[in-house]
């Protein structure tokens, strides 16, 4: 399903990704973990679209397509979805007409008519009760105010709301307590199935514990320096990074 | 394509100006020039009692005798006063006209505005009142209206019919000396609306006037009046809309509103007069004074949403005249390329337990400047002033400029007032998170500024909502390329 090759990125002439080579495919968690800096979130940014990282070398690929000339809101239509690490507010605009919005624009995309309004009530019950989300919250402005478990919370229920092929996750377990942490990764469960995937980008093992992931890949200075199964990020947990960046140097 | 914020300027400022038609009809022009013959000319022309003329020429020799106000945040090279024609009249209107009667391009020309007369009649219930230059063309609904012994129609027509009413209150609220623009108008006003509500009558539909400038080289000074009389309501909308000319033109226009005892005017406005385009060229002057006074426990509501002209100055005010009542102003104001406005309000607290609301919303973009001005001021019998204002400013890019001028006039100690303000920018931050749901940039910025009016757009009559908000996606858009 997404394929990156040799993936080189920088923003302001600082080079962050230096070769990146990564697939997955339909159906799988992968986890993506590393030390601060080690180019984690610039690689979310880049899958998905955000122009001031220059890609200079290598691809991204979606189901075989190259996605370097497609903008953010087309691969959206596609099926990518990130879920930010620093959710932005909005004032004024609802959480359910951001969603409305988000999701007719993407049926329109696709040449579809707008969801009628019975459909959407529906839909948006459904996914609030999976993520335990009080209908009040829906109706407030879109991260204003918002604690940072809400907002994560929040970031879940929209990618349940919008049934993404490839879901990205930037440290959605920063900012959460132990139990909205169970809450949002019980969504995430909920929502894996076999034809999509997701991709949880983190700096700690806990969230792992819950999404368990089907391959673990260690980021260093732009680079992927291990990958492995599941034990890995244990084996990170106990040791912390440096042996990697050691074994990485040599 | 996604937009860094380079990109997203170079879009909004390449936005057209919708509504840049000219209709081709017959008009009845006068030379350009202002002096006393001209005066006496528009007075015969409207067949004018000999009062009216006598007043618009008292107001004529106060203008002659006053300086153009250099004291607003705009920029601008002064207008020549006898560059303009001061009457323009579609020549084919006739004063016994219906619907039918109105001159089919006329009609065109309101389809192509969204402003279907029939189609506002039937499907609104609006009584609309439209003046095309400035002779009212078609009111509609006045039967139903006459019923409950509501007056709406043209002020010219007022002046024939009503003139107690017109002698009565005309010039009480904005005097003929009240500032530069107030006493040209009162001169050379050549048409306008014109409106009462009687005791106790709750006026059953909204009343609506459409503005348009259509003839080159014109200016447009209409004169509104409404009179609510006392415990009587009324809802009134104002709608205005300029074809796209190089030259500029001035819109001078005088709004008086009276709220008598216990009753509640709620005057709405949206604005789109022609900005100029995007080098600045063109585009309308408008120096406006609105001002309503409210009696005892009576309430005033002005609601405007400014997207139009290249110079704005305006600043629709309540005199709190009476104990307990109430003045309130939501604003709206876009400016977009190099738009220049300078509006706000004035709440002027005479009366005992007296309350005024304020709520601004600037949004600049291009290399335009935006300014709200306000004054607030408590007089020294006002016992328990109480205000709120709240002044928001959205930029986008960095070429434009967001000015706040708040002024504070307290002489009662028991007076409280509470002024907020903030200023923020529309992010690519924001963008991006809105394309990465598959929300274009095109369509993000209208959500964002949406969301950033929303407390002004909810005070506004469902129907004129839904048009203020296209109006505002018009504003700062172009076509995504």
């Amino acid at each position: 399903m997404l394929k990156i090759n040799n993936l080189h990125a920088q923003v302001e002439d600082k080079e962050i990704l230096k070769g990146i080579n990564l697939e997955m495919k339909a159906g799988e968690v992968h986890a993506i973990m590393g030390p601060n800096g080690s180019g984690k979130s610039t690689l979310a940014s880049v899958i998905a679209g955000k122009e001031n990282f220059e890609v200079t070398d290598g691809s991204v690929e979606l189901d075989g397509e190259d996605l370097e000339d497609i903008s953010p809101e087309e691969r959206a239509h596609k099926g990518v979805f990130l879920s930010f690490q620093y959710p932005v507010e909005i004032p004024g605009v609802s959480v359910t007409n951001f969603m409305k919005t988000a999701i007719n624009e993407s049926r329109k995309a696709k040449g579809l008519e707008e969801m009628p309004a019975k459909d959407m009530l529906k839909l948006i019950r459904e996914k609030s009760e999976l993520l335990e989300i009080d209908r009040k919250f829906l109706s407030r402005s879109l991260n204003e105010g918002f604690s940072g478990g809400e907002k994560k919370r929040n970031e879940i229920f929209q990618m349940a709301m919008l049934e993404p092929k490839l879901a990205i996750l930037d440290e959605t377990d920063s900012g959460l307590d132990i139990d909205a942490l169970r809450i949002v990764a019980n969504g995430v469960n909920k929502l894996k199935s076999k034809d999509n995937a997701v991709l949880v980008i983190t700096h700690y093992q806990r969230l792992l514990d819950y999404i368990v992931p089907d391959f673990v890949h260690v980021l260093h200075n732009g680079k992927i320096v291990k990958s492995g199964g599941k034990e890995l990020a244990l084996e990170l947990e106990e040791k912390g990074y440096d042996w990697l960046k050691q074994e990485a140097a040599v | 394509m996604a937009y860094t914020e380079e990109e997203l300027k170079k879009e909004l400022e390449t936005k057209e100006y919708e509504y840049g038609f000219y209709t081709d009809i017959e008009s009845d022009t006068f030379p350009k020039g202002l002096n006393e013959d001209i005066v006496r000319a528009i007075s015969k022309k409207k067949n004018e009692p000999q009062w009216m003329t006598d007043w618009r020429l008292e107001a004529f020799r106060i203008w002659e005798s006053m300086e153009e106000p250099e004291w607003a945040n705009v920029n601008y090279e002064k207008p020549d006063f006898q560059a303009i024609s001061y009457y323009s009249a579609p020549k084919k209107a006739d004063p016994n006209k219906t619907l039918d009667d109105v001159d089919p391009e006329l009609l065109e020309m309101y389809r192509k505005l969204g402003i279907s007369v029939d189609e506002q009649k039937k499907l609104q219930n609006v009584a609309v009142d439209i003046v095309v230059d400035s002779v009212s063309v078609a009111t509609t609904f006045k039967k139903t209206l006459a019923e409950k012994g509501i007056i709406f129609m043209p002020i010219s027509e007022a002046i024939q019919e009503h003139p107690e009413l017109v002698k009565k209150y005309m010039g009480t609220v904005v005097p003929k000396t009240d500032n530069f623009y107030a006493a040209l108008n009162s001169a050379v006003f050549t048409d306008g609306s014109f409106c009462y509500i009687p005791k106790g009558v709750k006026c059953p539909m909204e009343l609506s006037t459409y503005f348009r400038i259509n003839e080159g080289g014109t200016g447009q000074f209409e004169r509104t009046l409404v009179i609510a009389d006392e415990s009587s309501y009324v809802s009134y909308l104002e709608g205005c809309t300029a074809p796209s000319r190089d030259e500029n033109q001035l819109h001078a226009a005088v709004v008086e509103l009276i709220a008598l005892d216990d009753a509640e005017i709620k005057y709405s406005t949206v604005q789109n007069w022609f900005p100029g385009n995007a080098e600045g060229k063109g585009g309308v002057y408008n120096f406006v004074t609105k001002r309503a006074i409210c009696e005892k426990n009576a309430k005033v509501s002005w609601t405007q949403v400014e997207t139009g002209s290249a110079v704005t100055w305006k600043y629709p005010s309540c005199i709190l005249k009476g104990d307990n009542s109430i003045g309130e102003f939501y604003s709206i104001a876009v400016t977009n390329n190099y738009q220049q406005a300078d509006t706000g309000t004035k709440m002027i607290h005479l009366g005992k337990n007296t309350k005024s609301t304020i709520i601004s919303k600037g949004i600049s973009a291009g290399k335009s400047q935006n300014s709200y001005r306000g004054l607030v001021q408590v007089g020294s019998r006002a016992l328990n002033a109480r205000n709120f204002s709240q002044c928001d400013s959205l930029l986008m890019g960095n070429e434009c400029g967001a000015h706040t001028f708040p002024y504070i006039e307290a002489k009662n100690k028991t007076a409280q007032i509470e002024h907020e303000a903030t200023t923020s920018k529309i992010g690519e931050d924001q963008i991006f998170y809105c394309n990465q749901r598959g929300i274009d940039t095109e369509k993000a910025i209208a959500l964002i500024v949406n969301g950033f009016s929303k407390e002004v757009l909810n005070k506004l009559p469902m129907e004129f909502a839904v048009e203020a908000q296209k109006l505002l996606e018009i504003s700062l858009e172009g076509s995504v390329g």
